[in-house]
């Protein structure tokens, strides 16, 4: 029996660029917001050293310098320019957006994936320690540990990744335990797959898609986190972070003075990508959810139309 | 056939609890337990096709797992080849999987979107560690063309949702043939397939079982097991109430319960028009067994007798049913 | 069977938009008629149209389904004036028993209650008489009155689908749609479903269409079938001149890939696949894959032919012999 027996039902083979989830994300305003923003922030800190202004350390002028034609946004605390510090501020919160983010979703991922893929006692023993850091809270474990351990970059990076971590867990979590009933995983499972082969090479591609959609949001809020904890002076201060940038000039009095130019725009550059890079990941997480599917049965209205010519007359 | 078959199972019985709930737990209330499997010995001979055929909750399926040793049985043997693997670890398991393979009911479910034809069928290869590159890729070529998907160039680099039903189920079966099995398991292999394209899949399965291949085919439909099986065992309610071969048991059914579902087949002749014998009710939750005979409370014969016996199989040769009232 | 049709379908068109410009043609001018008490098998293989033409008829399409044809019920087009005209007789006139219908209930409500919201929801009936009706409605069907108060779950399958056939008929339709009704069922309990289906049809009238895959229930159930194929109606008729004498080539091969419990024939599998309809067919759409196949089928579509007494197939050959 060949195989034109059952016919080839060949759809034409389909390229990346008409995968549902790319084709989704195309035409998602969030999507191309999200991307676009976050695109040009990245672009920005690599090449602040070549398209800053100034200097970040170079002083020009005045405390709180009002914007002039030299200086966009004027000068800050130090008498350092606003529109460099801003350039250099994209390098450190995007490291350590990014860094607490990869933090979080390995120990995340991990937990999520052993949890859900082994079940029973594992599961359990792994769902009461997430409890367990879910309920411990963020701010007096940052202070405690800025206290203890100093202020240094990594310590924030190590905080906000170990805070964070439960949300991806719960969510790769569930994906896994749905994943793992799949007939493909029992078949190779029976073919004498061992676990290690069953997750790494079946499990994990169901799950990355999802992995990198929390991933992005997770960059959002340690972004927000960062900015934060710098906020509360409890930042590392000799990394300029948009934060610290906040943390200074609230510091030093720019309110009274009226010197707006050394707080606001900082924290607009934070809402900006805090919120581009929430469109985007949500935007992900939506694409990859199954398509809503037209429900079968429905009252809707459908249209009537003219019956097309016959093309013989029938008896 | 050769001295030992190639599958002998013994007195197998499968029970599982079922969850109490927190009032249960907490009131200590006696633990239940679903009796899927309760008894059940079987055999499956080198060339032969068998089919365990019955109705939802029989335990037809878990059997089949049972056989496969996807769940522990809680005792009884499953002899492959004269070996037991009931009492083994997963560990000492893994080189005998090599001699048992098994085919899924859903074609759409039992492939990874993400691999490849070739991918998927070379992966049992992997597996076990058979064959350098150039062997596996021979194999595989020959495990398609074995499946009936030919010429196997045209499949290999294909993804599951570019073929039909039909096709992934030959896929499902060609990487199950690729590691050369002895023993066939086929859940429902046809069941969530169209109509003008199972005979080609069950015409692919007796064709390997001229080849020697053994054959284990869960299935509910009697009409298809019929036609294609050696022998036909009946179960119902975790037991095996009547086997024989195919012919025999379709055409001179002795148990009351196979001669009633024989009767509500429908033929596919209109002109057919014979007693139908429809049952009450509905099959018994596995949880409560009656005593006795347990099809007795639906047997359109039974009377006081067939609650005191919970019969064996019994009668001359190879057609027996389990019922005193033979 | 009194002499005027119940419902007669006329040269029934479905298309779907799938956007982009592309459009997916379901039904391609599919006719059927059928009488009081009649029961007629609507059988096809996956993607034939037949459940598209059950939901047309019930007028529960998608915004994206565009319908062209007509729908006579009683001598009345309903389809006239689209989703307006239609929506008075549905469930009223017309009711369906979907696929999958026992998992339809909803897990919260008594099934009583259920079918009481059909009747009011409708105007049929309401409070007692509603009740009363319910308690009437399960018995008819063979459930014990008293169960009416039960929850769907306590229901086994089978009785929850005569809990479904009971509430399609709450309204005393005179068409009832049962699409696949027992697919998911055991054969002995599908034999129940089909015994009932069969006792409402002799003894109310009610004319069924049974929409289903499997050939050998609508060999035992029903007395007509309409074989589909592509969209469109490939061959009606008695179920007995259908198996006895097939006039298209498709519904005899369908025949031969049923295996039959008591015939030793052999069983064939159909080579290829159906055509896709998303793109315009040319000619007989079962011309690659039929074993009589000559050159006219290649370049016609072959009209609806009468060739016997309630007996229609589409297919050159069948004009051939009268």
């Amino acid at each position: 029996m060949s195989a034109q027996a059952e016919g080839l039902v060949v759809a034409p083979r389909r390229r990346l660029r008409d995968n549902a989830v790319v084709v989704a994300l195309r035409g998602s305003h969030q999507a191309i917001f999200g991307g676009a923003v976050l695109s040009v922030v990245i672009l920005i800190a690599l090449l602040a050293p070549w398209i800053a202004p100034y200097g970040e350390h170079e002083r020009v002028g005045e405390v709180f310098e009002p914007p002039s034609s030299a200086h966009w946004l004027g000068l800050d605390d130090g008498g350092f320019d606003m529109v460099s510090l801003m350039m250099f501020g994209t390098r450190v919160s995007l490291i350590v957006g990014f860094s607490a983010a990869l933090v979080a979703m390995l120990i995340g991922g991990s937990v999520g994936i052993i949890a859900g893929f082994f079940g029973g006692r594992t599961d359990t023993l792994l769902m009461r320690i997430t409890d367990y850091f879910i309920s411990i809270p963020d701010l007096p474990l940052m202070i405690v540990v800025a206290a203890v351990w100093g202020r240094s970059l990594r310590n924030i990076i190590l905080i906000i990744g170990v805070i964070y971590w439960t949300s991806t867990a719960r969510v790769v979590r569930a994906q896994v335990k749905s994943v793992r009933e799949r007939g493909y995983i029992r078949r190779t499972r029976v073919l004498g797959a061992s676990n290690m082969r069953l997750i790494v090479r079946h499990v994990l591609p169901q799950v990355a898609p999802l992995l990198v959609a929390t991933s992005v949001l997770m960059v959002a809020y340690a972004i927000f986190a960062e900015t934060a904890i710098a906020f509360l002076g409890l930042g590392d201060p000799s990394a300029t972070s948009w934060g610290l940038l906040i943390e200074n000039a609230f510091a030093r009095d720019a309110i009274t003075v009226g010197a707006w130019w050394a707080i606001v725009p900082p924290g607009i550059a934070v809402a900006i990508v805090v919120v581009a890079l929430t469109m985007l990941g949500t935007a992900i997480e939506d694409a990859l959810n199954p398509r809503l599917r037209v429900s079968h049965v429905s009252v809707r209205r459908f249209k009537l139309r003219a019956a097309p010519p016959r093309p013989e007359d029938e008896t | 056939m050769s001295a030992a078959p190639l599958l002998a199972v013994r007195d197998l019985v499968v029970h599982y609890p079922m969850a109490r709930g927190i009032v249960g737990t907490v009131g200590r209330k006696e633990e239940r337990v679903v009796r899927a499997v309760d008894g059940v010995s079987l055999t499956v001979a080198s060339g032969e096709l068998v089919a365990l055929v019955g109705e939802s909750g029989c335990g037809k399926t878990t059997t089949a797992h049972a056989v496969m040793r996807m769940l522990v049985p809680r005792s009884g043997s499953v002899e492959i080849s004269g070996r037991d693997i009931a009492p083994l670890s997963e560990r000492a398991l893994r080189p005998l999987r090599r001699e048992a393979q098994i085919v899924f009911q859903d074609p759409y479910e039992s492939l990874d979107p993400r691999y490849r034809v070739r991918d998927t069928v070379t992966e049992p290869l992997v597996i076990h560690g058979m064959g350098n590159k150039e062997e596996r890729t021979e194999r595989v070529r020959l495990a398609l063309e074995h499946a009936g998907l030919s010429p196997a160039e045209l499949f290999l680099d294909r993804y599951p949702h570019e073929l039909s039903g039909g096709q992934r189920q030959r896929v499902a079966i060609a990487s199950a043939l690729v590691l050369e099995p002895k023993l066939l398991v086929a859940d429902e292999p046809v069941s969530m397939l169209d109509v003008s394209v199972r005979a080609g899949i069950l015409d692919l399965l007796d064709g390997l079982r001229r080849t020697g291949l053994g054959i284990l085919m869960i299935t509910h439909d009697l009409s298809t097991a019929a036609h294609y099986a050696d022998r036909i065992l009946v179960m119902y309610l975790g037991r095996i109430v009547e086997e024989g071969p195919a012919r025999a048991v379709v055409n001179d059914p002795q148990h009351p319960y196979t001669r009633a579902l024989i009767s509500v087949v429908p033929r596919r002749d209109p002109n057919d028009k014979h007693r139908e014998q429809i049952l009450q009710g509905e099959t018994p939750n596995p949880v409560d067994i009656p005593d006795g005979c347990r099809f007795h409370p639906r047997c359109p014969i039974g009377d006081e007798s067939c609650l005191a016996v919970d019969p064996q199989l019994m009668g001359e040769g190879a057609h027996r049913a389990a019922c005193i009232k033979l | 069977m009194s002499a005027a049709p119940v419902l007669e379908v006329q040269d029934l068109h479905v298309w779907f938009d799938l956007g982009h410009g592309r459009e997916l043609n379901a039904v391609q001018g599919a006719s059927l008629t059928l009488a009081r008490g009649e029961r007629m098998g609507l059988v096809g293989e996956s993607g034939c149209g037949k459940t598209t033409l059950s939901l047309a008829l019930m007028g529960l399409l998608p915004p994206n389904a565009s319908v062209a044809g007509h729908v006579l019920l009683d001598g009345v087009d309903i389809l006239a004036g689209g989703e307006d005209s239609l929506r008075p007789h549905r469930w009223r006139d017309i009711a369906m028993v979907f696929q999958g219908a026992m998992n339809a209930f909803n897990p919260v409500k008594r099934i009583g209650s259920q079918i009481v919201e059909a009747m009011e929801l409708h105007d049929v009936a309401s409070g007692r008489a509603a009740q009363a009706r319910c308690g009437e409605l399960l018995e008819l069907v063979g459930i014990r009155a008293e169960r009416a108060n039960r929850f769907p779950h306590e229901f086994s399958g089978g009785m929850r689908q005569r809990a479904a056939i009971a509430m399609a008929l709450s309204c005393q339709p005179r068409v009832l749609l049962a699409d696949e009704p027992t697919t998911a069922l055991d054969v002995m309990v599908q034999a129940q479903i089909l015994q009932l289906l069969t006792r409402l049809s002799d003894e109310l009238g009610l004319a069924i269409i049974l929409v289903t895959h499997d050939l050998p229930v609508v060999a035992q159930t029903c007395q007509t079938a309409a074989v589909m194929y592509a969209g469109r109606v490939a061959e009606l008729g008695p179920t007995v001149a259908l198996y006895d004498a097939p006039r298209h080539p498709y519904t005899r091969m369908l025949f031969a890939a049923t295996p039959d419990l008591t015939g030793t024939a052999g069983v064939a599998s159909i080579p290829g696949a159906p055509p896709r309809l998303d793109r315009p067919l040319v000619a007989c759409p079962f011309a690659p894959r039929c074993d009589s196949v000559f050159a006219t089928c290649r370049e016609r579509r072959p009209p609806l032919l009468t060739v016997g007494e309630g007996h229609l197939a589409a297919c050159h050959l069948a004009g051939s012999v009268a």
